[in-house]
């Protein structure tokens, strides 16, 4: 244990500490050795936690089939860049991901540019039923996806019927609902972002000329790039890695990742390799686009969500 | 690198329902000419939006809760309106205990309270701790940020995916390692996948897929301690352990009411993680409550029932929210006093 005066009670300012503190303030700077020893084993365990389905996704995409299906093993016998190659014939991937390119980039798109106006309007102005809407709309995050199922998977049907427009297993009802699914956390973190907006830069937009829309494109949104990167972020995520309404609202045509990627199991074979290799190329674009904007949407929650 | 100031109200989080600031100033008083267009501004602004929230979200609601009082099954999908009236059959068919039906829900109700209490448990600790332990600087600490975050980023059903088959019987690692390479558990493989052992392997898909969250919201809620608090702890003598036990323990206070209830509703309604590890119809040990409504709406076609189910779950959800915030509210307002 590091030097402490009394243990349980905050030392005060003229407690002596028994040893005395080194010229540089003791400080978060030279951690002690237990603190250390535990941070070293906690982290690396929580790593290889982390890091073993990454290890077993990507070496397996490199295995043979006879590989895969037998014993596991933590290192291949022998690598094969069939798997990158066979599952482009297996299923029709290549469909499945532009669907869902389609579907969760529409999604985050028109999300995006519906939160920035409703965040817009609730930050910036008074009128009556903020309160309302903002409640409304927040609570319905906690309602049960399941909730919403059946009565849209009827409603989409109902409207083929009557109209003719078909939003059931079209790519169109997806992204309706794809899109109201990251809006009420958009809305929320992009309040937050521009309540963090100095009014003053605005309200002198206002008065050199601009009008409220002049004054959110000039100054609002550019100052809060980085919370519309992050909310963006969100919202493909979400879109992309959603399973419930993409396997009840999809048929052969319009099939997302999200439903496809089952298609590798066959009556006698489960292809694991190329299983393996496909959660490998769909991951790609969502983990690399992740990791490169994460000081966004790390700024983002923090202005956001930890307000 | 971000234009956001260090609030001083940062450490009180927001309750759904958001104080989110209104916009006192500048409004209210001398209403500018265009004062009419000033007024519809913020509903056009907010058109959009509330038209989405209605379509997609409060209109099905109120369709479901008719829909939970009417027969619908597969044979008014056409014109769901045509449903016969129920009543209250499909409320009395959930909640009677001495049908199957019933006690299926129930079953299947506490499953999910377990594996809710546990997985959040879990989430929230693994994350705090590991937030707690990078807030400082050390060699690698960019790189293994990174890495923590790869759980969250990426696609559910890859993830998932890639966890079913490490849980696979024969050719699984966890049979591998356990069995094989430790020679724990006897010679036969274990099934993870099916009977009770199900529970646990849903648990450790949940933890694996859900503790980057709260690593995510307690960094950055690390990162509004002000630096000054810790010099002056350490001018005082107090050590790494007491700095983080009296400093930064309780600076994430109000942080983690929010994380935790965020935590709560999603992993309570998870459907995803269960539907890909297990598929239509998951085992008894793991059928949670999505996978049980899915189930009884969608595989056996009685609409009526499942929206019956999902109609409770919601009351018991709001009841619980409710009971959360009235709860945490009222610690923070004796904080304050």
């Amino acid at each position: 244990m590091p030097a402490s005066t009394h243990p349980g009670t905050h030392p005060g300012p003229s407690s002596r500490p028994r040893r005395r503190p080194s010229p540089r303030p003791r400080s978060a700077l030279d951690p002690p050795a237990s603190f250390r020893v535990v941070r070293a084993v906690f982290l690396t365990l929580l790593a290889v936690f982390v890091l073993v389905p990454v290890h077993v996704m990507a070496t397996s995409s490199l295995k043979p089939l006879k590989d895969v299906a037998g014993e596991f093993r933590w290192i291949p016998s022998g690598l094969t860049v069939r798997p990158y190659i066979d599952i482009w014939h297996t299923i029709p991937l290549a469909d499945y991901f532009v669907n869902s390119l389609i579907v969760a980039g529409a999604a985050t798109v028109c999300s995006v540019v519906i939160a920035v106006f409703a965040a817009y309007a609730v930050s910036r102005h008074r009128f009556r039923g903020k309160r309302l809407f903002t409640v409304t709309v927040l609570s319905t995050q906690m309602f049960p996806g399941i909730l919403f199922l059946l009565p849209l998977f009827l409603i989409f049907v109902n409207i083929g019927n009557t109209t003719g427009i078909a939003l059931y297993g079209s790519r169109g009802g997806l992204i309706l609902t794809y899109l109201t699914f990251s809006l009420p956390f958009s809305i929320w973190m992009l309040i937050g972002y521009f309540d963090s907006v100095p009014r003053d830069l605005d309200e002198a937009a206002m008065v050199d000329g601009c009008g409220p829309l002049g004054a959110l494109f000039r100054v609002v949104i550019p100052a809060a790039v980085p919370g519309i990167v992050a909310v963006a972020v969100y919202a493909f995520m979400t879109a992309w890695g959603e399973v419930l309404f993409a396997s009840v609202m999809t048929n052969d045509a319009t099939r997302t990742l999200a439903v496809g990627l089952q298609g590798y199991s066959t009556q006698n074979d489960v292809y694991w390799n190329q299983i393996m290799a496909a959660s490998l190329v769909v991951s790609i674009p969502v983990v690399a686009g992740f990791l490169l904007l994460q000081k966004y949407l790390v700024a983002g929650l923090t202005a956001g969500a930890v307000k | 690198m971000t234009n956001v100031p260090p609030a001083p109200s940062s450490l009180t989080p927001a309750p759904p329902g958001g104080t989110a600031g209104p916009g006192r100033r500048g409004a209210g008083r001398a209403r500018p000419p265009g004062r009419r267009r000033r007024i519809a501004l913020p509903y056009l602004l907010l058109l959009p939006a509330l038209l989405l929230e209605l379509l997609v979200h409060l209109v099905p609601m109120v369709m479901g809760i008719v829909a939970s009082f009417s027969e619908l099954t597969q044979f008014h999908i056409r014109d769901w309106t045509g449903a016969p009236w129920a009543g209250f059959d499909n409320y009395e068919l959930a909640v009677d205990l001495n049908r199957p039906v019933g006690e299926a829900l129930l079953t299947s109700f506490l499953t999910t309270c377990r594996f809710t209490l546990l997985s959040v448990g879990l989430c929230w600790l693994i994350g705090t701790a590991a937030a707690v332990f990078m807030q400082e600087a050390f060699r690698g600490r960019g790189f293994l940020r990174a890495l923590f975050l790869v759980p969250y980023a990426l696609p559910v059903y890859a993830a998932v995916i890639t966890w079913s088959f490490m849980f696979q019987r024969d050719n699984g690692l966890v049979n591998h390692v356990v069995h094989d390479q430790l020679g724990l558990g006897g010679a036969d493989h274990t099934f993870w996948l099916l009977g009770d052992n199900s529970f646990w392997a849903l648990l450790t898909v949940s933890v694996w897929k859900g503790w980057p969250f709260a690593f995510l919201i307690v960094t950055a809620a690390l990162q509004n301690i002000p630096k000054e608090l810790y010099e002056a702890a350490a001018l005082d003598g107090a050590g790494t352990w007491q700095q983080i036990r009296r400093i930064t323990l309780p600076s994430v206070g109000p942080v983690n009411q929010v994380l935790v209830l965020v935590l709560f509703l999603w992993t309570f309604n998870d459907f995803n993680t269960p539907f890909v590890l297990f598929g239509k119809s998951a085992p008894e040990a793991a059928d949670l409550i999505s996978i049980h409504i899915y189930q009884s709406s969608f595989v056996t076609w009685n609409f009526g029932a499942g929206s019956a189910m999902s109609v409770l779950l919601l009351l018991f959800l709001l009841l619980v929210t409710a009971g959360y915030l009235l709860v945490t509210r009222g610690r923070r307002h004796d904080d304050a006093r």
